[in-house]
């Protein structure tokens, strides 16, 4: 079974993050696997493990945006590519679905692509669904429980309701929740492994293609406006003397 | 401007935030609402309650077991006979994956969870927060048409008119049934509930609800389960709180993580981005990553034992103190005072 996972490399979830001098910055926070993407390796490795074959990992990024990828191999995938090229930088999503699917392509024979449910500084959550309709492949998105048989593949997805189970057959792309099980450690071996492979680097032309005309822009990124709070503190002699007049300063709010 | 709205709904359900879109797309001219499923006709009634000047109904035997991929055909084709200029859609899970897909039938772009709308000349600049809204962003799109998702409660939810009427519109779904690529095998419910994402008030728990120093746990259990244990009394403080207040019951990651609760319930940059008129943190200390999902409430009061807390720093109101004491002590003074 030939397997992908997407992943994506962003600043760690607890960066400062925040826009000065023209340019988004997160300060000395190390760049990671996006968080969600640890569960698309730990899906990927999972089926290899049951089903037998390869896991490739597919990140786009810059030339030098390498730590997701180690990440990923570290965990236990056999290779990985990065798709980098100038030309790609500030791509909307519908363009990196394309250049995803046309390498997903390339790579060939492919069954099953897994993606985590959204990268943490774009937020977007569309590009499993849209690399998907690319391809032409069911999208099996916000899976909690994955088990593939054969040539048929079912997840129990999280909805709002609670969940709903769908089945499809092969290939098809699958993105992962958090129900679906913390992410395994990269191992000693693995981050030994990691460290010495050789990552190839397609580009466009690599790909066979054009980049693929954005139709979003992005003309003004702000930092939130500062919440001008002073937090007024509630004391007391006692619990309940604390609690009545928390009470009270709450209803004057009107927010219940 | 010619806008479109779909409604989300499974099995005739509707998601609130179906109706906030619904205004959005209002403000901005004629709107009509796109209603697809199973014999769903009597949702047109409240759709055009809730504003809609027109209805767009595709109700097919196909479409009785939601799958994005007939819904966003469905939308698509539509949408190619007709050109609007703007689809909005809930930023909920099927309104995400139809708006995705849709905007790849027809060449176009998908702008997600927006937080606030502008018409700027004849097109739509959005603002919409990333990094789990550290930074916010403009967007916009330079083909039609313009497909939105509005995040929950960030637009106010229309004033329903009784008894306005309009025009059902009915299509046929043109698709071969070879294009629906999966299968439906059934449904399970979830805990029920207040859902978070919709949630008017959220009561949170953090790490600090395990620490209840008077509580002896059963002897036959072992450290971590002694803990959960803990945790789990505390949690039911947080819950008959949120009951009497008629909330949603949030928590922090490092409380999902330890195990305490299920990860349906987290509140932060990987979990839920919520923005309640109220939400009570109770024993969360406030690290980034949670303050990220929630740091847009109207009002937060926090209570927790360190008085260097950093969620002290977005609250309005702070209790230094024993949550142990604090919280049943309010839940009752909330019970006595709501007259329940």
């Amino acid at each position: 079974m030939k397997i992908v996972a997407c992943i994506k490399q962003v600043p760690d979830s607890a960066a400062k993050v925040v826009f000065e001098d023209g340019r988004v910055s997160w300060g000395d926070a190390p760049l990671v696997i996006n968080p969600w993407d640890e569960y698309s390796v730990e899906a990927a490795l999972q089926a290899k493990e049951t089903h037998g074959g390869t896991v490739t990992v597919i990140s786009l990024g810059g030339e030098n945006d390498k730590e997701a990828i180690k990440h990923a191999l570290a965990m236990g995938a056999d290779d990985a590519i990065l798709i980098s090229d100038p030309a790609l930088r500030g791509l909307d999503t519908q363009s990196i679905a394309r250049v995803l699917a046309t390498a997903i392509q390339k790579v060939g024979e492919v069954d099953l692509a897994f993606f985590g449910r959204q990268a943490i500084d774009s937020d977007s959550g569309v590009t499993a669904s849209q690399t998907a309709r690319v391809l032409g492949w069911p999208a099996l998105t916000l899976a909690a429980v994955v088990s593939v048989e054969g040539n048929s593949i079912n997840v129990e997805r999280s909805i709002e309701e609670g969940r709903q189970s769908v089945s499809a057959n092969l290939p098809a792309v699958v993105s992962l929740v958090k129900d679906f099980g913390e992410p395994r450690y990269p191992s000693f071996m693995g981050i030994r492994k990691a460290a010495r492979a050789e990552v190839p680097t397609w580009s466009l032309s690599d790909l066979g293609m054009e980049a693929p005309a954005s139709v979003i822009s992005w003309p003004e990124v702000m930092n939130p406006p500062s919440r001008e709070v002073v937090c007024e503190m509630i004391t007391g002699d006692s619990p309940e003397a604390i609690a009545s007049t928390l009470v009270e300063k709450i209803l004057s709010e009107k927010v219940i | 401007m010619k806008t479109w709205v779909y409604i989300d709904h499974l099995k005739g359900q509707v998601l609130p935030s179906s109706w906030e879109a619904l205004g959005v797309a209002k403000s901005f001219g004629s709107a009509s609402a796109l209603i697809f499923g199973e014999n769903v006709q009597e949702l047109a009634n409240a759709a055009f309650e809730f504003g809609a000047d027109e209805v767009l109904l595709v109700d097919d035997p196909k479409l009785g077991d939601y799958r994005a991929e007939p819904y966003a055909t469905c939308l698509s084709n539509l949408a190619k006979n007709e050109s609007p200029e703007a689809i909005f859609l809930p930023t909920t899970t099927r309104g995400r994956e139809i708006a995705a897909m849709a905007a790849i039938d027809l060449k176009t772009g998908v702008m997600v969870d927006v937080i606030a709308i502008d018409l700027q000349g004849d097109r739509l600049v959005v603002t919409r927060p990333i990094y789990a809204g550290k930074l916010l962003t403009k967007e916009t799109c330079s083909t039609t048409p313009a497909i939105v998702t509005l995040r929950g409660r960030a637009f106010p939810k229309p004033t329903p008119q009784p008894g306005k009427t309009g025009s059902v519109k009915k299509s046929s779904l043109s698709l071969d049934p070879a294009e629906i690529k999966s299968e439906v095998k059934g449904y399970s419910k979830g805990e029920g509930g207040v859902s978070l994402i919709d949630a008017g008030i959220i009561v949170s728990g953090g790490r600090g609800v395990s620490n209840n120093p008077n509580l002896t746990p059963p002897a036959e259990l072992d450290e971590k389960q002694a803990e959960i244990w803990r945790a789990q009394q505390g949690f039911e403080l947080v819950v008959n709180l949120a009951s009497v207040l008629g909330a949603a019951v949030g928590a922090s990651r490092a409380a999902v993580d330890a195990g305490y609760i299920p990860y349906a319930h987290q509140v932060g940059q990987t979990g839920k981005v919520v923005s309640p008129d109220l939400y009570i943190a109770n024993g969360i200390s406030g690290a980034i990553q949670h303050m990220a999902g929630m740091r847009t409430s109207k009002v937060i009061v926090a209570i927790n034992k360190d008085p260097d807390a950093p969620i002290f720093k977005i609250a309005r109101y702070g209790v230094v103190g024993d949550l142990f004491q604090i919280l049943p002590a309010l839940t009752n003074a909330f019970k006595e005072r709501l007259g329940k």
